[in-house]
This record gives structure tokens, sequence and C-alpha cells, in this order.
């Protein structure tokens, strides 16, 4: 398992990055904390001729308020994220994921502007970005642009990323007084990728529940909004009858594919018990 | 950047003084039964092991394989040339090039009657049996330069049709080896006189088929090999990450047609084996003839994904199995339907029939029933190859055991310790003869399972299951008896032609300074063999354990033996050990009491020093009969010659096998909507006769333990039906993490072998057999009340919700 022979350049600034995909095209790949893209090169799944290691760009590290929000820098590790008490205060569903990231020794050197540019299926970030309605920041040479992380998804490893673009940081906007998260996971080994995971936000008003968003991680290509099931808690106290409706309605929101161990019809079935089990915490 | 420590920031060296004192001695039985930190622990966790991989030699050439992408296919057309014109590449191979270097091997036993096996290349000739047999070598400068070439490779193939289920196989109805009729690779029915009359008399007679996945063993360091020919003396050296390096050195000699002594096998550290290191791979016989061919040495180390695709596999049975009882809960018998699948070829030398074998001989182990009857199909399919690995069989007979134990009990509505206490064999019993034939000198059955219950507190358990059981909360309790096979004798492969070394021996030897070097053919592999050996060793001479050396892995240094496996490292290897450090002290005494001009008699060794026997005096120090030994032996009297070096063997001969026994208990808790199931806590109580080092005995039943855990709930080798292995990599398949075990608790009875001084038995293997069992007993037990059962290991969470009626 050695990695094909390939370029390495480490720009100092933005702007030498951009040159260096300028020049290199799709050839090029970026390298941030590496946990996804180092073993790929290893076993050959990737060949890029340049590596562009985006570790000295310190502009794209660190978490800082944004108003009543947050922004979060592209490298910023997911072990700074996991420990930051800005990110439990303003954004506490990211706290919570966290440690559902891996290992500590990835979560270490593991980045959230790496883990959303990979855009696996059953990271956690993604969805996370999703339920908490964030703004994925893009910069190229022609300028910056802000993406909704619902836009940003497009299919299986996919994204709005363009071949010149660098995602440079994830902006999130201000919690509500009531807002409440929860966020749930299977794996079979702790630090495994998900069978299923869920990403759930609501704002909690007089014992019923509000702008309800409930974002799957591995059941499809992309981080599902479960939007069937959303509308039938929207407004409604989760009790027994409309966490069993909210249940049902999930048919109609996801069509998972089955992996090794694991049929698409046991994810649906698990999505249900995580719904189930989401609805009931963000109301208590 | 400079990241190194200049030398003046090294902390210095202790000096002799700040050493720590080596343990004193316990009383009577000297080290044996103290938990004596292994010698070799520190320098292993400060980096500074040699493994195979990180030797260099001048002129070393990397080599790597192109692999079958395809379970059975014809090599139409291979061109290597385009490969061979890449940079840093040496040479380029097919099978037919290192067949003229390499004669090819047939893997059957003569005890295994009526076992076959097509004769096996060490890469493969014009067809391919399973996806990653090696189709062609490509040597180069580098490992990177050679992986480079093997994307240039041109290969164009016929596919074959792929016999990947074994039920499928066993029909015949596309035979892989024509030549061979059918594939079926070995057979064997058993059936006991009594066995109809027992079934016809019962009053229940419970049936049920379990299902067991493929597993490897994942070693932490992958398998490798560094062949160094030296065509001056026609000999060849391989540094090489075996068990056993004495059954590899006859192999090159014989496969490569260079004389046994001129081969030479050493091991460097060994990063973890469970067997997958103790058979013949036909890329490592490819590696050594390479050597011969291009007269330099070469080096191949298997990466994680071909580990997967070529470590040798295990397990994969499907097995039916009824018991006999009385409606009092006396069984009176078992009958077995077992079928494995071993890939296409019988891995060589000691077969793929021996774990099926296995089940057969230990299936219903602990129990007193006289009546059994057992059938067994070993077949072939194009999947990988399996072979033994830890606890070979034994996980296999012991769920199907304890499975329909439990499962006769819970008809009968018998508490299942309660119906194992009543069935087992009594611990006054011995010796005694099983049903299958196997001989059992001395175990403790009752004394275990007694242990264990009070361990456990199996009534609180109990009570407290009942009391969860009513808030919704499904826990269960599984317990798995078990009998092991270890200290083979020669009746596991020599009798059947293996040339394969049942015996071993120890060379202990003073040195000059009163230091006691011990050279032994049992290896190691990270277990402890070198730290018990020093226990050993130090207790037997007489002196401390700071003074032994131990060392192992050398077929040009150490005594002719088999090395490891089958759990006889310590019963086998530590009774030579145990046998030459005594000859050695008598040796010393001899010559401290021509020095002393005293009867022998009258002295002893303890704590490096000639005493008096009687007073305890010290006489003279270790050293001073080293000095006089080796350098004035003039000042001995004439016709007096020092043998301050003895080498002493040991073979098993009074049973084929020296049986162990114990009992495993599981607690788990069930989530009944996702399937997930929690291990709580696990139990093991177990008797391996003398315990050497107290804290590498209970580590090796709960690493074994963790192996079993890993079968139970996680591992599996998924191929799909055209026979491709869909789990490669170990993102996929998945083994127990530190934080998917539960506490093991580990306690012992003892019951040494008479068989030796010593009296140890062997220990690394229970662990293994009797997990999975104890889980799935107690999943079931969690789920008993849901009225559901799994049988197909691993427990995976679609198959305990599909059993739950849940999806």
């Amino acid at each position: 398992m050695k990695a094909s022979s390939f370029g390495y350049a480490r720009p100092a600034s933005l702007a030498e990055a951009f040159a260096l995909l300028a020049r290199h095209g799709e050839g090029a790949k970026l390298l941030a904390g590496g946990q996804s893209l180092i073993p790929s090169l290893n076993m050959r799944l990737a060949a890029p001729e340049l590596l562009v290691d985006l570790g000295a760009l310190g502009e794209l590290e660190g978490i800082a308020p944004l108003g009543q929000g947050l922004r979060i820098g592209a490298r910023t590790r997911h072990c700074e994220i996991e420990r930051s008490a800005l990110v439990a205060e303003r954004a506490p569903l990211l706290a919570q994921a966290a440690p559902h990231i891996a290992h500590v020794a990835i979560r270490n050197r593991g980045t959230l502007g790496g883990s959303l540019a990979l855009a696996d299926p059953a990271a956690e970030w993604p969805a996370c970005c999703v339920a908490l309605g964030a703004q994925i920041v893009i910069a190229s040479a022609r300028g910056e642009r802000r993406v909704a992380a619902e836009q940003f998804f497009k299919a299986l490893y996919a994204t709005e990323l363009a071949a010149d673009e660098i995602l440079v940081a994830v902006e999130i906007p201000p919690p509500a007084p009531q807002a409440r998260s929860v966020f749930l996971e299977l794996a079979r080994r702790r630090g495994d990728y998900a069978m299923v995971g869920l990403a759930a936000q609501a704002n909690r008003t007089d014992g019923q529940l509000r702008d309800v968003r409930l974002v799957f991680l591995g059941v499809g290509a992309i981080p599902v909004l479960a939007r069937h099931a959303m509308a039938a808690i929207e407004g409604k106290a989760a009790d027994a009858a409309a966490i069993a409706a909210a249940q049902h309605e999930l048919s109609k929101d996801l069509s998972p594919n089955g992996d090794l161990y694991t049929s698409a019809e046991a994810k649906l079935h698990l999505a249900r018990v995580l719904t189930g089990r989401a609805l009931a915490a963000l109301a208590r | 950047m400079n990241d190194r420590i200049a030398p003046d920031q090294l902390a210095p060296a202790p000096r002799a003084e700040e050493r720590k004192p080596a343990p004193a001695p316990v009383a009577t039985r000297g080290y044996i039964g103290a938990s004596i930190p292994r010698a070799n622990a520190k320098r292993l966790l400060e980096g500074r092991g040699c493994y195979t991989d990180d030797i260099q030699l001048p002129r070393l050439a990397h080599v790597v394989f192109f692999r079958s992408p395809h379970a059975h296919a014809r090599i139409k057309r291979l061109d290597l040339q385009p490969a061979r014109a890449q940079p840093g590449v040496i040479a380029v191979f097919d099978g037919r090039a290192i067949a003229e270097y390499c004669t090819p091997w047939v893997a059957v036993l003569g005890h295994l009657k009526g076992i076959k096996s097509p004769p096996q290349h060490a890469v493969a000739i014009e067809r391919v049996c399973w996806q990653g047999e090696a189709v062609a070598a490509i040597v180069a400068e580098t490992r990177a330069q050679g992986e480079d070439a093997l994307a240039h490779v041109e290969a164009e193939w016929e596919e074959l049709p792929a016999v990947t289920d074994m039920e499928d196989a066993l029909s015949g109805r596309y035979v892989i080896h024509p030549d061979l009729g059918d594939n079926i690779c070995f057979k064997r029915e058993l059936v006991t006189e009594n066995f109809d009359a027992a079934f016809a008399q019962a009053d229940l007679v419970v049936e049920e088929t379990f299902g067991f996945g493929r597993h490897t063993g994942v070693t932490l360091e992958g398998r490798s090999i560094l062949a160094d020919y030296n065509a001056a003396e026609h000999s060849l050296t391989v540094y090489h990450a075996t068990q056993a390096p004495h059954m590899m050195q006859d192999i090159f000699s014989r496969h490569l047609d260079i004389p046994e002594a001129s081969v030479r096998v050493i091991c460097k550290d060994v990063g973890g084996s469970y067997g997958i290191k103790v058979h013949v791979y036909p890329d490592e016989m490819a590696t050594a003839a390479i050597s011969v061919m291009l007269r330099r040495p070469v080096k191949f180390v298997a990466d994680r994904l071909e580990s997967f695709l070529t470590d040798i596999h295990a397990r994969e049975h499907k097995a039916k199995i009824r018991l006999a009882c009385t409606k009092d809960g006396r069984i009176l018998g078992f009958d077995l339907d077992d079928l494995t699948a071993i890939g296409p070829y019988s891995v060589y030398p000691r077969t793929s029939g021996i774990e099926g074998n296995q089940v057969v001989n230990l299936t219903g182990g602990p129990y007193r029933h006289k009546a059994y009857r057992a059938k067994m199909h070993v077949v072939f399919t194009n999947k990988n190859v399996t072979c033994q690995y830890r606890a070979v069989g034994h996980p296999i007979a012991v769920a199907l055991t304890e499975g329909i134990v439990d499962l006769a009990a819970a008809k009968l509505g018998i508490d299942p310790a309660e119906f194992r206490r009543r069935n087992i064999i009594p611990d006054d019993a011995y010796p005694y003869t099983f049903p299958s034939g196997i001989k059992f000198e001395k175990l403790s059955h009752e004394q275990c399972l007694d242990k264990l219950l009070e361990a456990m507190d199996y009534r609180a358990l109990r009570a407290e299951q009942a009391r969860l059981r009513a808030t919704g909360v499904y826990r269960g309790i599984g317990l798995a008896a078990m009998i092991e096979v270890t200290n083979p004798s020669p009746a596991f492969y020599g009798v059947g032609g293996a040339r394969i070394s049942a015996q071993d021996g120890a060379t202990v030897r003073l040195e000059p300074t009163g230091m006691v070097t011990c050279l032994a053919s049992v290896t190691e592999q990270g277990q402890g063999t070198d730290a018990i050996f020093v226990q050993i060793c130090a207790t037997a001479v007489g002196v401390s354990v700071d003074k032994v050396r131990v060392m192992t892995g050398d077929t040009g240094v150490t005594p002719y033996g088999g090395g490891t496996w089958a759990s006889r490292g310590a019963g086998i290897g530590g009774e030579a050990v145990l046998q030459a450090g005594k000859a050695l002290k008598s040796n010393i005494l001899d010559v401290a009491a021509a020095m002393l001009g005293v009867d022998k008699a009258t002295l002893d060794v303890r704590d490096n020093a000639i005493v008096d026997g009687a007073t305890g005096e010290a006489k003279l120090p270790l050293a001073e009969v080293g000095r006089v030994g080796y350098f004035r032996p003039d000042t001995l009297p004439m016709k007096f010659q020092a043998e301050l070096s003895v080498t002493r063997h040991y073979t098993p001969r009074e049973y084929g096998f020296t049986f162990t026994n114990g009992i495993q208990a599981s607690l788990v808790e069930v989530d009944t909507d996702t399937g997930f199931v929690k291990l709580l806590k696990h139990w093991c109580v177990e008797d391996c006769g003398t315990v050497i080092n107290p804290i590498l005995v209970d580590e090796q039943i709960r690493g074994g333990i963790v192996q079993g855990l890993g079968a139970a709930m996680l591992e599996e080798c998924v191929y799909s039906p055209e026979g491709q292995l869909l789990n490669g990599s170990l993102a996929d398949y998945l083994v127990p993490m530190s934080g998917d075990v539960p506490d093991i608790e580990v306690a012992h009875v003892c019951t040494p072998t008479k068989q030796s001084e010593l009296g140890a038995k062997g220990v690394g293997e229970a662990g293994t057999a009797g997990a999975p069992g104890a889980v799935m007993n107690a999943i079931n037990d969690a789920l008993a009340p849901l009225g559901a059962r799994v049988t197909d290991q691993p427990f995976t969470p679609e198959r305990i919700l599909r059993a739950l009626g849940r999806i």
C-alpha cells in the first residue's frame, strides 16, 4: 500500500493556493487533515498529480463569533469543535455530534472543511450543517460566495465546489432562545461510520416543537432532510401519536440502500427508532 | 528541520546500581507462579523492536504480486513486458518461471483418511481459483515502484463458474478440480454402538442448525519474509515472521532443493500470529524462489489489503446438531452433521481438514453422555483458503454443544447452570475416554462451574435480570463450558506424515560471569514465551530472573522444535527448559564440588551462588564457577571436564493431547428496538494446570476472549456470490476495539498435568474457544421472553431485528 508518486505544495496564502489550482485543475487535490485523503492515496483509490497542503493557511483556522452566530474556519479540527465553549453555547448540535466522529487520534487531525468537502454520506458534519441551516463559504480567485448547506451537497462525494475553489469557512446562524438539538447515531463500533444517524434541531415553545429539522446520515447519497416527517411533527407536542405519525412519514423521505451488514429495510426501521428517540429528547 | 535529539539531551543509560533490583523469587517454587514483567515489553514499547520489515540488506529487492481479480478463471493471456519496462523494475515472473525453482505441494495427511487436494503452485499457472491468488511477481528496487508497475500488467481472463456456497459445493453441480472427481476435500463419519438406542429411548430430542461466518486473524504485523540466497554456498537465509521456523526450514529445503543444513530461518520480532503465520503461503514461497533466481535478497510484506485476500481464513461452518436427553435432564447423546468450506486448496502442510476434524472430536466435550454420531464434510470453494486459526474448531464445537444444551434445558424448564451440573463429567471420573475416542487425563468441570457461579454471583444476576425485564430491559446470561486441546503429541501431525515437530528443545548455558543463556525452539509471537522461559530457567538453575537471557526463533542457533501452535509453548517448550535448567544446575554443582572438594550432595545453587544445601551458607558466587569452568579448567581434577551447556528435549507421550477445561459466562443487554447488543460483562474460569505467570495467563485468556467476542458480534469475511471479498479492509471487516470490550474477570482452577514435571497445560486458545458460545447463549437468553432466537454468527443488529420480527 504505497501511494503513487505525486507533487506536493504548501502555499503560504490563499492567492498562492488559487494559482496552484488554476495551473493543475482537476489534477490537484487539497490536503487538510488528511484523514480520508491519505488512506485513499495509499490504497491508490486516488492518484492526484499534486497535493496542495492547506496547512500553512492560518486564516482558515479558528472558531469566532459572527454576530450572535458562529464562523468556523475550514481547517478547524474536529477536536477543537468538540472542546469549544462557544460551539457548545451557540451550536450545541456540533458539540453533540463531535464525539461520534471516528476516534480521538482522527479528531485531532481531521478538519471540518475536509469532512464537508469530501461529503461522505455517513459523515456527521454534513448532516449537522444542513440541520443548522449553515452557510458554506467558498473562495476562489474569482471571489467569495456562500452556499446554503442544503444546496452544497449534490451527490455521492460530490459538492458545489468547483475545481478552482476552496472551502474556507462555515457560518452558523444564531440559535433561537428555545432551540434544542440532539444528535443520535448507530454504529456497530463506537467511532465507525454510522449505519444510520440523525441530526435533529427544533425550537420548543409551549410544549410544542417548531422549525423542526431532521437530517439523516448514512441513508442516502447526501444528508437527507426528512421533510415529510418534519411536517408531521411541526407545531405538535411530541406525544406518542405525533411521533408515530412522523415515523410513519419517514418512508416518503428515505429510500436507503442496504450496505454490507444492514438491509434497506433495517435502515429504515432504525431511522424510525432514532426519530422516535430524537423527538422525545427534543420535547423533553 | 532536525527532529533528532542531540546526544547531550539524551538521558544517560542507568548505571548498574540505579537499575531496579530483580524481583525476589517466591518461596519454594521459585518464580513459577509469579507475575514477573516480561523482559521484551519495554524494548517493544520503546520502538526498539526489530521486525522482518525493519531489516535492510545491501541489494535488497522488493517483490509485489499481481493477483487474480476473479474467483475462478483461466488465464488467457498474461503480458508482463509492459510492467518489466517500468522504472525500477528488476524482473517479472509468471507461474511457470517460478515453478522451475519451486516445486508444487499437496496438502494431505495420512491420518486424515481420504483427504485430497490438488497440487498447488507458488504462483498460479493457467488457472486461478480464488480472488487474490498470485498470478505474477514483479521485483523492483522499491515496493512503491513494484506497485506502480502492477498497473501495467496486461491480463485477459476466461471466467469459469465460481463455487462459493458450501451446499452447492457439496452437491458437486460444478467440480472445481475435475481430476479429484468431486468438491469434497475430506469427510469423516463416526457413530458409537449405542447411538440408535440412546436416541430411541430419549424423552426429548432437540435439534438446531447453527451458522458460523468466515473469519481471519488480524495480526498487527503483516506476513513478512526476507529471503537471502547466497549462490557461493548454495545457502538460503530467510528472515521470516513465522511461528514454526524449523518446519519452514524443512519446506524451503525440499521445495527449493537446497540442503536442509544450508537453510537458516530466523524470526525477528513477530507482531502477532494467532495461527495465521504457521502455514505455507504461496507468495512467501515465491519470494524465496525469486531470491534464488535473482541471487539477491528479496523482501515481501503483505499489506493489509493483500492480507484480507490471502492470509488464511477460518471457520465458515454450517452444522445441524441434535441432543437426546431424559426428562430429568440427563444427556444421552449428541448427533452432529457439520459442513465446512476451505477454499480451493487444502493448506500446506497442516491441511485444512483439521478444523472440521476438531469439531467432530470436541462436540459434546464437557458432558458424560455415551452416545455420539458425527458426520462432517470439508468442501472446496472458490474463496480464499482456510486453515488453522486460534482455537481451531473449538469455537464451533463449543457453540454447537452449548447452544443445543441451553435449548434442551429451556425445553425441560431446567436452569442452564443446573442442567450443566447434572451432565458435566465429574471431577473424580478421570482418566476418562470420550465417545469421540479422545482421552482426558484429569479435568475439573465441577470445580470450574462452582467457581464461575460464585464469581459472577449467578443467583443475584438472575434476580436482577428478572427485575429489569419487568421494566422492559432485556438482559441475558449465557454459559459455555468447554474443553481445549493443548500440548499435542505427534498424534496431531507427525503420525500423518507431516514433518512437523511435536517435541521441543532447550539449551541452557552458564556464561563466565554467572549469567544464563537459554536457547529454545518454541518461538515468541508477542505472547510472552520468552518471559516464562526466563522464569522457568531461573527457577531451575537457581538464579535470579535478571541473570537469564532467552533466545528463540533461529534454526541456526536453537535446538530443533515445533515452535508456536496448539497452545504448546509453555507445556512442551517450558518442560524442555525446566529439564535443561535442572541438568545445568547439576553440572554446575559438579564443578563447584570439584572446586570446593566437597560432596556435591551437600551443595545447592540459590540466588546466583553456590550455597551449602543444609545451612544456606554462601560458598561461591556463580561467576566463580564460570571463571574456573571456562578460563582455569586446569585447576580442576585431571579427568574432570566441566559441562556448562546442556540441552534437553520433551515430547508428551502418554496422551495424544493434554486437554484443559473451563467455563465462560457472558452478560448482555439487547436493545430490542435497534437489535444492538451491549456486552456488559464476561467471566472465565479455566484450568491450565500450573500457572507460570498469572498476568500472562490472564491476558492470554482475555485476548482470546476478545477474538471470540469478535467472532460472535462483528467478524465475517463477506463474499459475493461471484466470489468477490466485499469487506477486505479494516474499515469494513470489523474487529473489536477496546471500547467494545466488556470487563473480563478471569479465575483459575489448577490441575497440573502429571505427564510433565512442570505440570503446565496450554492456555492460548481457551478464551477464543468459549466466548462465542457464551455470548450466543446470553443473547438468546435475553430474547427468550420475546420468542426470538439467533443461531448465525456474527449476531448483527440485522439478524437480531429479523429474529425479533421487527423487520
